[in-house]
């Protein structure tokens, strides 16, 4: 088969229409007679709803109907989580709208419906709700203690779950506590994730249309085929009555990878009036009550020898829940658990995590979900060590992990790492940074006393994703699998359909997705249409999130273009007059073993299908193949990122000097599109440590509301990034392909953070939480507490 | 959001505004960059809103003998790319080039930010270090006030009900050399805290300087005792360190998420530092 369209720089199919917005968004569909909700939200962290009287909206122009979630107690159900990670975890009612108690701000408590969303917005003044105030609970740790108020009077408790990993326990290791007591060199630290806010693009938009018993839902959602049979299973609507359709979306981050309480409450709305119903949110409203990310704190301890070899790592995580849990909010954390040990191959590790109840909005997935936490805490703790033990923070790290020659490596954690090249992505990404001739000037300006030091951080990574084997997410007790689909449809005139099961909303399937095919079926890149997110077209599918479409769809895909193949190759020889087994298929042809000339193109086989005059005896007039694809194992990129930092020691402003990604992604499809993953990757994480924080304040009342005060960075505030790869083929995927959706967003905040430290150090400093804001920095540097 | 629903009006005149402007609830619309948000927040309600985009006599900028003269309803971007502006008020285009991104400067006004009077605004700050004046019109007739009377207090500027800001009078200083020291926390975003300095030398001292601060209290605040220190002084670093340790004397900056009122006191002292350093020349790495 001659390779031409894999691994070429394609510019993306998609962006014409998305770039200019000529396209269907969720916002974008107008039905007749289609009618506008606004959801009136708690102002209030936590109250009792004492009464709520939507009567006087009725009144206000243009207003359909209003109602509370009193009104719709019994027919709104509650709010799936797909994820109970342990047998006796704590897990609440979730009400679309708020019943009888509010417990974060923003949550809905009562809807507007009317004709236009100016009106329904204006009319939600005039709904009256009276709160009686109960106490607020923001503390992770007092949350826990004995006296503490409660989120969930009725749960009398506000812990949800713990949820532990031990590696003697687990076969996969040693036990932690011998590790400890026979180390040289204990290191402890906490570590805080700050809360953060996936801030996609595109608000969420829901438009659901109820036609006879049949619901069409829109939405701007990351995950068709989950909320379909979802919402099928909450509302008990049979799930051949509910059609979801995710057009163009606007960015998710994990943020849209929901059943979100809005969908349901258009959807309740739709169904009660018969008629369709439209729901956008405004900017400040998604900031407020879409689902939050990160929030946790991370108590890691390394224990080790003076030499800097590991032996063994404890890792305690408080994580922040928010009121409720959503899709898969106790199963983030989780995620990261099997992360902490990373590259390196100590020998001892145990891991607990406890989700806690506060009020404030739900956490869940958030781009790298589990991973970038893990990442980060293992690469300071490791420059810690570093520093202890007196070696460069690359040598530290050296020591420690696994071999190019040692995979396949099963690690403490229970993992088996398939594949990869630590040493060799290190090396690029020295040389690429320049480590050297830095590490030079910064010992000049320590020297001099520059008022601008010099740091460099250092982040070596490997990631878990392809979400997942099947298995392993049942034995995680996650409520779904983790296979994929895809189908291809040959039209007559040899174009061809492909149906994914994965859910774009800005990645560059279409793309990608159409250049494999070209190669495999050796059609013309233009002559592909991928066609996904409708569950009436691609009726089968798990979505996009965890960097798994084309890790683990991209094997769906190849297979079912073998299929079509095979499919094929009995057409063509019959019109060949040949045996099949004589055949080979290459560049689009069916071609006798050693005869060059006069083959049949697949084109030909679609066409001779579409007549169906002279085909070989029962043989089904069809070369559409399909195919699901369940792995059997993740996905692991891995990569050295390195940062250097400038840190103007006046005012504490840090500013990026130079940027090294490195990535292993395996064999790359489209190089511009696995780029373009890596600089938003990396914007992500630097954002994390740099700019972004959602801040609550003692009430309960989200700060950060707006993007004045939600810092979000702009490419202004970024530098270039220097990205290469090294490129070491998955083992067992057919196009050797691994994750990248998560990858610069995992390694980044670590090397920033790691640099500025690295920077302070002479000052005294060794750590600074996120994010690290000029005044932070200054603080630290003036040995105040940050 | 969305803003509560609004008259709107279009005079083609000052004396029509002024007008328009009797109806009690009314507001000048000008940019919108400011109001606009605020509407949509609903943290203002006007029942009319009176807009100036077809006055075409508040446009531009002239010279008027030893002054500029800016109409109010210049938008920042024309103010930056204005020769007369660069010419005779360069602080006031480096200034200018410093508020929000290129959409914002496209529709944003100099006299919207100063009637806007957000004490984190860039250009109050520097209308008051070049001791400019504004001209307004109103029921009465015309009049002028003083850059330094004009602000009043967090968002409040010294216009009467139904009174519209003209035009901003500014005096060329030719001779003088100036700079604007800006520290924000994101590239396109708010002073944390900026500096407008403007400084005179004779023979190698500094013979006079005004020095205002964005952002260090509810309106500009003049650095008073960083110029008196500085009249006189030489221009090395260690004579602007000393006067410039006295920035934050007498201000009132505010804390809020982006940073405290100490560490505001703490830029303003470094910032007024770099700022008379770039002014004078000398502008030293950071
Ligand atoms: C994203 C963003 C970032 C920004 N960043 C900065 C920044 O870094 N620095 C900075 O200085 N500014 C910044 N601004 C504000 C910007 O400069 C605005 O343009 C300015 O504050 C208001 O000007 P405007 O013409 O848009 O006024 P409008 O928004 O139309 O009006 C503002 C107020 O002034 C009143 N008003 C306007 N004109 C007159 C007049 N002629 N007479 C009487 N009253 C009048 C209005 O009634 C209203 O109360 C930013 C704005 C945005 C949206």
């Amino acid at each position: 088969m001659t390779i031409t369209e894999v691994g070429s720089p394609r510019r993306r199919k998609e962006d014409a229409r998305l770039i200019t917005g000529r396209t269907m968004w969720t916002e974008n569909v107008v039905l007749p007679g289609m009618l506008h909700l606004a959801i009136l939200r708690s102002p209030v962290a936590h109250a009792k709803i004492t009464r709520v009287d939507t009567s006087a909206a009725l009144n206000e122009p243009g207003v359909v109907t209003a109602f509370s979630g009193r009104d719709v107690a019994d027919v709104q159900g509650s709010l799936p989580c797909a994820w109970p990670v342990t047998e006796d975890m704590v897990h609440p009612d979730h009400p679309p709208l708020a019943v009888d108690e509010v417990r974060h701000v923003g949550e809905p408590v009562a809807v507007v419906v009317a004709r236009s969303r100016a009106a329904a917005l204006d009319a939600l003044a005039a709904i009256d709700v009276d709160y009686e105030s109960l106490p607020v609970v923001l503390d992770l740790e007092a949350a826990l203690t004995e006296d503490a108020d409660l989120v969930h009077l009725d749960k009398g408790t506000n812990r949800s779950y713990t949820w532990i990993f031990d590696s003697a326990e687990a076969g996969s290791g040693g036990a932690v506590g011998a590790a400890f007591d026979g180390a040289e060199v204990v290191i402890k630290r906490r570590y805080r994730q700050q809360r953060l806010i996936p801030a996609f693009m595109e608000p969420r938009s829901v438009v659901v249309d109820p036609t006879g018993d049949q619901y069409t839902i829109w939405s701007a959602t990351q995950i068709p085929h989950i909320l379909r049979f979802l919402v099928s299973v909450v509302t008990g609507t049979p799930e051949h009555k509910v059609r979801v359709v995710a057009p163009d979306v606007g960015g998710g981050f994990g943020g849209k990878l929901q059943v979100t309480p809005e969908e349901l409450i258009a959807f309740v709305a739709a169904k009660r009036l018969g008629k369709p119903v439209k729901y956008t949110e405004s900017r400040s409203d998604s900031l407020m009550a879409a689902h939050h990310g990160r929030d946790m704190i991370q108590d890691v301890e390394l224990a080790a020898r003076r030499d800097g070899t590991v032996l063994g790592l404890r890792v305690k995580l408080l994580a922040n829940m928010g009121a409720y849990l959503g899709l898969v909010t106790p199963g983030v954390p989780i995620l990261g658990a099997f992360m902490y040990n990373a590259i390196y191959k100590f020998p001892a590790y145990r891991f607990e995590c406890t989700g806690v109840f506060t009020n404030t909005v739900f956490t869940d997935a958030y781009r790298g979900a589990g991973r970038p936490e893990a990442t980060y805490a293992i690469e300071r703790i490791m420059d810690e060590l570093a520093v202890e033990v007196g070696l460069d923070p690359i040598e530290v790290r050296r020591r420690n992990w696994i071999n190019a020659d040692e995979f396949p490596f099963t690690t403490v954690a229970g993992l088996t790492y398939d594949s990869g090249d630590y040493s060799a992505a290190t090396d690029k990404a020295l040389e690429l940074l320049g480590y050297d001739d830095l590490r030079r000037e910064q010992a000049a300006r320590r020297e001099s006393g520059d008022p601008v030091q010099l740091g460099i951080g250092v982040s070596t990574y490997t990631e878990m994703c392809g979400l997942a084997p099947s298995r392993v997410l049942g034995s995680l007790r996650y409520g779904a699998g983790g296979w994929e689909t895809a189908s291809i449809r040959m039209l007559p005139t040899g174009k061809v359909e492909v149906i994914t099961g994965t859910s774009p909303h800005g990645q560059g399937h279409e793309t990608a997705w159409s250049q494999i095919v070209a190669d495999q079926l050796g059609v013309a890149f233009d002559d592909v249409e991928v066609l996904h997110g409708d569950t009436r077209t691609s009726h089968k599918g798990l979505d996009t999130y965890g960097s798994r479409s084309l890790a683990v769809g991209g094997i769906a895909l190849y297979n079912a273009c073998q299929k079509v193949i095979d499919k094929a190759k009995p057409i063509a020889a019959h019109v060949l007059e040949c045996d099949p087994a004589d055949l080979e298929f290459a560049g689009g042809q069916f071609r006798v073993r050693g005869n060059p000339d006069g083959g049949k193109s697949l084109a030909d086989c679609a066409l001779a299908v579409f007549a169906a005059h002279d085909l070989p005896d029962g043989i089904e007039p069809n070369l559409d193949a399909d195919a699901v694809y369940d792995p059997d194992n993740f996905s692991y990129p891995h990569g050295t990122h390195l940062c250097a930092v400038e840190i103007d020691t006046q005012t504490g402003r840090v500013s990026i000097r130079r940027y090294v990604a490195v990535d292993d992604v395996g064999r790359v499809i489209n190089p511009l599109i696995v780029e373009g993953q890596v600089h938003g990757g990396v914007a992500q994480g630097v954002a994390q440590a740099l700019f972004e924080e959602a801040v609550y304040d003692d009430d309960g009342n989200l700060l950060s509301g707006t993007f004045v005060d939600y810092t979000l960075p702009s490419a202004a505030d970024l530098t270039d990034i220097v990205t290469d790869r090294t490129e070491t083929p998955a083992p067992g995927h057919p196009l050797g392909t691994k994750g990248v959706g998560e990858a610069g967003t995992i390694a980044s905040t670590p090397a920033v953070v790691n640099a500025i430290v690295d920077a302070l150090r002479p000052y005294g400093v060794r750590d600074i939480p996120m994010p690290c804001t000029p005044e932070r920095v200054w603080r630290a540097l003036n040995g105040g507490v940050a | 959001m969305i803003p509560a629903a609004v008259d709107y009006s279009c005079p083609s005149t000052v004396e029509e505004a002024v007008q328009a402007l009797g109806d009690e609830d009314a507001k000048v619309l000008a940019g919108g960059q400011s109001l606009i948000p605020m509407l949509r927040l609903r943290l203002a309600a006007p029942t009319l809103l009176v807009d100036l985009d077809r006055i075409s006599d508040l446009r531009g900028v002239r010279s008027d003998g030893d002054h500029l003269v800016i109409g109010a309803m210049t938008t920042h971007a024309a103010v930056l790319g204005d020769p007369l502006v660069n010419q005779y008020a360069p602080l006031l285009a480096q200034a200018t080039a410093t508020v929000a991104d290129r959409q914002v400067r496209h529709r944003g006004t100099l006299g919207g930010s100063l009637a806007h009077a957000d004490p984190a605004g860039d250009l109050p700050a520097v209308v008051v270090a070049l001791d400019a004046s504004m001209e307004v019109a109103g029921p009465g007739g015309r009049r002028e006030i003083a850059a330094a009377d004009f602000f009043v207090d967090y968002f409040t500027p010294a216009l009467e009900p139904g009174e519209v800001l003209v035009s901003v009078r500014v005096p060329k200083r030719e001779g003088w050399s100036t700079h604007y020291e800006k520290f924000n926390r994101m590239a396109q975003g708010w002073a944390l805290v900026g500096v407008a300095a403007a400084v005179r030398r004779d023979n190698g001292t500094i013979a006079e300087a005004r020095i205002a601060l964005t952002n260090m209290g509810s309106t500009p605040v003049r650095a008073t005792a960083v110029e008196s220190a500085l009249t006189g002084a030489d221009a090395s670093l260690e004579a602007v360190r000393a006067a410039a340790a006295a920035a934050a004397e007498g201000t009132q900056p505010s804390g809020d998420l982006s940073a405290s009122a100490e560490y505001r006191s703490h830029l303003a002292r470094v910032l007024t530092e770099r700022a008379i350093m770039a002014a004078v020349g000398q502008a030293h790495a950071a």
